[in-house]
């Protein structure tokens, strides 16, 4: 330890208090009685402040810290992670005393397992991925939660949405990375669309999402680059669309600044509603709607489900978020006005997509 | 001689503040004093406390103390030494897990600190690294042979994978006079492509998949571990290997002396009679077979399958711990060690004190502006200004 950053930090502090008149009342004790269980957080990159995925899933934690009073400590996986920090990142939450460990994505799966094999005592929840052996057979552990959303569901009503409201003719998609949990949102837009030309006899084209093959799609190659989800924007718009469903986390925050830079185009938000987020703030009037994976509500419910002793793990205790169980929604109109009727047609489809009327294939469907 | 240093104290002195190492020492300590202020400001008791300052300033002094010393011990705890932790096997856990995260950035680390010395600035060890372990976990998972062949034909594929991509750049920089810094930055990113392009066709992706996930690597091909509990496995042996093989290479061999000749003047090389383009094309090669390693010892040893994040950021990381290191390799194994252990660190340090993972990349990027700039911290200690030598 060197002392002298102390120093430096005390000066620095000091004048910083200084200057912002530090005079309020000293805070009250806090009103929830802290309870004796640890609850924790491994991110994906991109870390909790992506106003994204993973910010969804830590609003869950925050909640369960102020409602619960349960003990949380959190690790954000660096930018361009590698599996030796997904290993670390939990196994630094094992060292830490955590009861239940949340990991936020697929790519902590291997991470998750290991960590799950080794400390049977430790409850674990998997965000966006069940388990798997090292030949990819499906692995069911009694100790692992895996919570996994039917996104498709919400993405077709955003998409029948989108079909409905375009002036051009044209929407758009695209990913971060192509993985199963990106392109289920592109495939399920993909099919409202189709839906929709189908019932109205329209033509509505989606671009980034040609063909059935979902690898050959549209997509910036990361999660952190929003430069590279502008200009993909840009490119959409100038072949003629006039709303883009980015899937790619922050990334889709240079779609939402596309918007900005040509009347008349919107942007769907996803993983939850963005209207309501400081980060799509500059951008929110072209805030179509936003397909939204309530994580924070999936993470809370385990949490609680840990504090009263009652956690159940295993693939047969796996939680899929659907439109039925309020898992996956699309958000309330905001400042977008939609064609006439359009929020009873789409009161109506979800009521057949719940119902099965309505099939929206993925791969939780099958 | 020997009679006038002893005399002279205030020359001894005046070297030892010369001394590029010192600098270097220096710079490291400013930039955790940096790291401190940072982790004391971004802490939320401090910033709460610093709200009511005048009620209770005690709070602040005591937030501000807490957060700073916590940060930093939670650090060594999770880089160096856990003396909380109840069995010797916990304890050292910390230093093996710094050693796992110091193998790849301190291999990719002496492949770069070859090139620099050599005057090619190769910022390719992104590339070399996926290249090197594409090869030697396709060979690692698809090959079927006893240990003995098969882990050494695996490994050498991750050197031969990095070898030839490195040289493709030397050979195009030879042949065409085509700058290696625009190449092999062009390089990484076919690299990164190529990798997510076989990772997601049968090439290389698991049967049965749906992620762009490999198989695991087969046992026969993997690094002998030393303990199943640890991570840091013999891969981390053959790195000092490759230190003592580079400082023979750069230090005693002719080809070093080529490699050197270049690096100090390509004109003055060619007329002492060292074929340029070849040179060129050897130094790249050797240089990408050492990232290539870096990679292999990544799919072989610690992660024991490919995904598309295994070259993590250790590419971009080698560039300063060459540069912190000053290219030389015993050097670089130090600098390559103390980032392994800011990686390991960081995380107790979020989990342990919820300190941002981003100070750890501020203090890396702070030791890099200080050793750019000399000056700056000669003024900062108070120390003498260097005379005779240009900084």
């Amino acid at each position: 330890m060197n002392t002298s950053s102390v120093f430096k930090g005390l000066a620095l502090a000091a004048a910083a208090s200084l200057t912002l008149a530090g005079c309020s009342a000293a805070p009250a004790t806090p009103t929830v009685t802290p309870i004796d269980y640890k609850a924790c957080m491994v991110s994906d990159s991109g870390g909790f402040k992506d106003a994204s995925f993973n910010e969804e899933a830590y609003n869950g934690l925050k909640e369960a810290e102020a409602t619960l009073g349960v003990q949380i400590a959190t690790v954000e996986s660096p930018n361009s992670a590698t599996q030796t920090d997904y290993v670390s990142g939990v196994n630094s939450m094992i060292d830490e005393g955590c009861n239940l460990i949340i990991n936020v994505g697929f790519n902590l799966a291997v991470a998750t397992r290991d960590a799950a094999k080794a400390h049977p005592d430790v409850n674990f929840a998997l965000i966006d991925s069940a388990l798997s052996n090292d030949d990819y057979s499906p692995l069911s552990l009694d100790n692992v939660k895996p919570i996994q959303y039917d996104t498709a569901q919400a993405a077709f009503l955003a998409g029948y949405l989108a079909a409905a409201t375009t002036k051009t003719g044209k929407v758009a998609t695209y990913g971060g990375m192509l993985f199963p949990s990106v392109t289920i949102f592109m495939s399920g837009f993909k099919q409202g669309v189709e839906y929709y030309n189908t019932a109205k006899g329209k033509k509505v084209v989606v671009l980034g999402a040609n063909g059935d093959d979902s690898s050959k799609w549209a997509a910036t190659g990361d999660f952190n680059d929003q430069a590279k989800g502008k200009t993909l924007t840009e490119q959409f718009f100038a072949q003629g669309a006039d709303i883009v469903l980015p899937v790619a986390g922050p990334v889709g925050i240079g779609s939402g600044q596309a918007t900005l830079d040509k009347t008349g185009t919107l942007v769907v938000g996803v993983d939850s509603d963005w209207y309501n987020l400081p980060a799509h703030a500059a951008y929110k009037a072209n805030i179509l709607t936003s397909i939204e994976k309530k994580m924070a509500k999936a993470v809370l419910e385990v949490i609680k489900s840990g504090v009263d002793k009652t956690f159940t793990g295993g693939d047969a205790n796996q939680y899929v978020g659907t439109l039925d169980n309020g898992g996956v929604m699309i958000a309330d109109q905001h400042d977008v006005v939609y064609p006439t009727g359009i929020q009873a047609e789409l009161d109506d489809l979800k009521a057949k997509i719940i119902s099965g009327e309505i099939k929206v294939a993925s791969q939780y469907s099958k | 001689m020997s009679e006038t240093k002893k005399l002279d104290g205030r020359k001894i002195v005046s070297e030892i503040f010369n001394a590029p190492w010192l600098l270097t020492v220096l710079a490291v300590v400013a930039s955790f004093i940096f790291g401190g202020i940072l982790i004391a400001a971004s802490n939320a008791n401090v910033q709460a406390s610093a709200g009511y300052f005048f009620a209770r300033p005690g709070d602040l002094l005591a937030a501000i103390w807490n957060a700073v010393s916590g940060g930093y011990e939670a650090m060594f705890r999770g880089a160096i030494w856990n003396y909380r932790a109840d069995n010797l096997l916990s304890q050292i856990k910390p230093i093996t897990e710094t050693l796992a995260f110091a193998t790849p950035i301190t291999l990719a680390g002496l492949g770069l600190a070859v090139a620099f010395r050599s005057g090619l600035f190769n910022i390719g060890a992104k590339g070399q690294i996926i290249f090197g372990a594409m090869l030697a976990g396709w060979v690692g998972i698809n090959v079927d042979l006893p240990f003995w062949i098969h882990f050494p034909v695996a490994v050498l594929a991750g050197v031969a994978g990095g070898a030839l991509f490195g040289a493709l750049v030397g050979f195009l920089k030879a042949t065409t006079g085509a700058n290696e810094v625009i190449l092999t930055i062009m390089f990484n990113y076919v690299a990164e492509l190529t990798l997510t392009y076989v990772l997601k066709t049968p090439i290389l992706q698991a049967p049965g998949a749906v992620n762009p996930v490999s198989a695991a690597v087969r046992d026969t091909a993997k690094f002998p571990a030393f303990s199943d509990q640890i991570r840091v496995h013999t891969g981390f042996l053959l790195m000092l290997g490759c230190v003592v093989f580079v400082w023979w290479l750069l230090n005693r061999s002719t080809l070093g002396f080529q490699f050197r000749a270049l690096g100090h003047n390509p004109s003055a090389a060619k007329t002492a009679g060292i074929n340029i383009g070849l040179t060129y094309v050897l130094v790249m090669a050797v240089s990408g077979a050492l990232s290539g390693i870096a990679g292999a010892t990544q799919v072989l040893g610690t992660e024991k399958f490919l995904t598309t994040g295994v070259a993590a950021s250790f590419g971009f990381d080698a560039i300063t711990v060459a540069l912190l290191g000053r290219n030389k390799p015993w050097s670089v194994l130090a600098a390559g060690v103390l980032f392994g252990a800011l990686r390991a660190g960081a995380v107790t340090m979020q989990a342990n004190q919820n300190v941002p993972i981003d100070i750890v990349l501020v203090v890396q990027s702070m030791i890099v502006l200080f050793i750019a700039a000399p000056p700056l911290v000669r003024a900062m200690f108070f120390l003498p200004k260097q005379k005779g030598v240009a900084a």
